[in-house]
């Protein structure tokens, strides 16, 4: 594998792992975790590990695949590997 | 005009808009049979995944599930959404620039294995029936109660229609009537769900009347939803019954199953480049989102309205309690369908709807002259109900039922294509007959989805089981069977054909057998499924977490005793992990 493949599959890799980590402590974190710890917290009507078990988690997946999704495209060119 | 004509003639058209696409996008190759041609716009594959990934479970059950489960219907909401973060970091990208048809072919090529391809299509199969027969249920349900027709009826009408754009567009006939049935489900779940908001909490956006104080008394939907249920000795709405380990492995297994279903995972070999299927991921979710975010507000909503309805005055004043003759006109259309069984066990004529189950209760209800619920309520009269209930047009209740079967075709035509993509493409032409010509593939692909039609429509008759747990089974096993190989086959190139192989034959008997163990599918169980008898306190719908990480540790174990793959394997990874 070339260096440059090598650097491109390393920084795709840190940003997985960013993402995930954010996957994980949106869900298995504020909403399952620590939601009882988050329900101290009461934002309008709803209790925020509540919240974030039913609809703050959500939330936060649609962003990440978005982000995730501009930052590969960032990444693709700067190691000159897009398509067309 | 009578709401059974009205959604005659509502349904009818949306088959007819389905049909009309069906004809316009014939499928003419095998490219273009299996994966589309991969000329589908990023969003137009988006609306297509979330027709595609939402059944009639998350349309009808999903939100009357929630209803009942309060807190724990967490584990559907970031179960059935969280495993698209793992399909657009972990798979999607990759699958596609790999740039063949299925999911067999990938595992196939990629450990270099026949037996691995068959094991994979195995496993598929075995996921995908699973899944549809529920589907078809979900159709033939729909049809009895809004149409008043035999459930075997409306299977059958589901699977004519399902037959004309499965067998003659494959997935570019699929692709476009997803898109056409992505809009007529959102409608017709949004729509009542903006207009019950309205009426209960004075905004129209559900996702905000979730949190928001209720227009009669001013407190807050959530607490005061705590509390009127709390009074009838059910457990608090925002506080679960589930144990948090059960919570956390169940999300868990839903989340590695959505990543691994194969009719998901194929939606992304349809767009024409790789960070087409990134972005189309999104774009998916977000469409989910809509339905999966107002889903709980609807499940709240429901709770409230019923239990209102019921206990319309103080608890335990004599009139506190609905009188049985002054039932509401949608109690008794649906007391008709037996989803709403009411028995009058003291005798008094009024209807008590509370927990019987509860023995911090017990001696408050006999303080009352209560002699045990006196209700029985179907969950998924939540959401077919809910516009009665709210008492909105007809023109909404007919749009719901389209909106249901619109839920069920589109997945089930998704299923019904990997099927028999897996006979034509993955055991046909890869192992059994490789020098079949693409007109007689083609023709075979058609041939097996008609068959599988056929044994979908009598599964759907005679469903093996509860149709809730053969599902639940389906995600256990994508999650158990083929997630761990496909996502080692592209970030490990040490994991080998040995490894792939007992990775998913051990993860899949492992989970296929705990769940049999305690659901007994086709028998009966082995054990009672209670949490004292639960392997860690894991229920069989979350065992599939188990599953996956039993897959992994094998496929690990096993290729490290075993050669490692060879070279044009290692070319092959390397070439899918960059997108040129």
């Amino acid at each position: 594998m070339s260096t440059n493949k090598r650097t491109y599959w390393q920084d795709n890799l840190r940003l997985v792992r960013f993402c995930l980590t954010i996957w994980f402590v949106v869900s298995f974190g504020f909403g399952i975790l620590l939601v009882d710890v988050l329900n101290q917290i009461q934002i309008g009507g709803v209790r925020l590990g509540f919240w974030f078990a039913q609809q703050g988690s959500i939330y936060a997946f649609v962003v990440l695949i978005f982000y995730y999704a501009w930052r590969m495209s960032v990444v693709d060119k700067a190691h000159g590997v897009t398509e067309d | 005009m009578d709401l059974q004509t009205l959604t005659y003639l509502v349904v009818g058209a949306s088959f007819v808009l389905y049909i009309g696409i069906a004809l316009a996008s014939r499928a003419r190759s095998t490219g273009e049979f299996y994966v589309a041609g991969k000329h589908v716009h990023p969003l137009a594959n988006g609306m297509a995944t979330a027709a595609d990934w939402m059944s009639a479970a998350s349309f009808i059950s999903m939100a009357g599930l929630i209803a009942f489960l309060g807190y724990d219907g967490a584990v559907y909401l970031m179960g059935w959404t969280g495993g698209y973060v793992l399909l657009a970091l972990l798979l999607a990208p990759y699958l596609r620039k790999f740039g063949k048809f299925t999911v067999p072919d990938f595992i196939g090529d990629r450990y270099d294995s026949q037996t691995a391809r068959v094991v994979a299509v195995v496993c598929l199969i075995l996921i995908s029936f699973t899944y549809v027969a529920g589907q078809m249920r979900g159709v033939g349900i729909v049809f009895s109660r809004f149409l008043n027709v035999d459930i075997s009826v409306g299977l059958f009408i589901g699977m004519a229609i399902v037959f004309f754009y499965a067998v003659l567009g494959g997935m570019k006939g699929i692709t476009y009537t997803q898109v056409a049935q992505y809009w007529v489900l959102i409608l017709a779940y949004l729509v009542p769900a903006v207009f019950i908001s309205l009426q209960v909490t004075g905004t129209p956006v559900p996702q905000i009347a979730f949190a928001s104080s209720v227009v009669d008394d001013g407190g807050f939907l959530l607490e005061k939803l705590d509390r009127i249920v709390t009074d009838l000795g059910f457990g608090a709405y925002t506080s679960g019954a589930k144990s948090r380990t059960d919570v956390f492995f169940i999300t868990l297994a839903l989340m590695i199953g959505t990543a691994g279903l194969p009719h998901v995972i194929v939606r992304f070999f349809t767009v024409p480049r790789v960070r087409d299927a990134r972005m189309s991921a999104g774009w998916a979710l977000l469409f989910i989102a809509i339905l999966y975010t107002t889903a709980p507000a609807v499940g709240a909503l429901a709770r409230l309205n019923l239990t209102e309805t019921i206990q319309h005055g103080p608890v335990g004043a004599v009139d506190g309690n609905l009188a049985y003759e002054e039932r509401p006109l949608w109690f008794r259309t649906w007391e008709d369908t037996g989803l709403l069984r009411f028995e009058d066990k003291n005798a008094d004529g009024r209807i008590q709807y509370y927990d019987d189950t509860n023995p911090d209760f017990a001696a408050t209800a006999r303080e009352y002259g209560w002699r045990g619920n006196e209700l029985g309520v179907d969950r998924d009269i939540m959401v077919l109900a809910n516009p009665e209930i709210a008492g909105l047009p007809n023109w909404v209740i007919a749009l719901v039922a389209a909106g249901g079967i619109a839920a069920a075709l589109s997945t089930a035509a998704g299923l019904l294509l990997v099927i028999s993509a897996a006979v034509s493409h993955d055991l046909l032409k890869s192992v059994f007959a490789p020098e079949i010509s693409e007109r007689g593939e083609l023709l075979a692909g058609r041939v097996s989805a008609a068959v599988a039609i056929l044994v979908a429509g009598y599964l759907g008759y005679n469903p093996p089981g509860f149709v809730a747990q053969v599902v639940a089974l389906a995600f256990g096993l994508a999650a158990a069977s083929l997630f761990p190989v496909i996502l080692l086959g592209i970030f490990s190139l040490r994991v080998n054909k040995y490894g792939a192989i007992a990775g998913m034959v051990s993860g899949l008997t492992f989970t296929l057998s705990y769940i049999i163990y305690f659901k007994g599918v086709f028998m009966a169980p082995f054990a009672e499924n209670v949490s004292e008898n639960w392997l860690f306190g894991i229920s069989p719908e979350g065992i599939g977490a188990l599953g996956a990480a039993l897959n992994f540790a094998v496929a690990i174990a096993v290729s490290a005793v075993t050669p490692p793959p060879p070279a044009t394997v290692r070319e092959l990874v390397e070439r899918i992990r960059v997108p040129s």
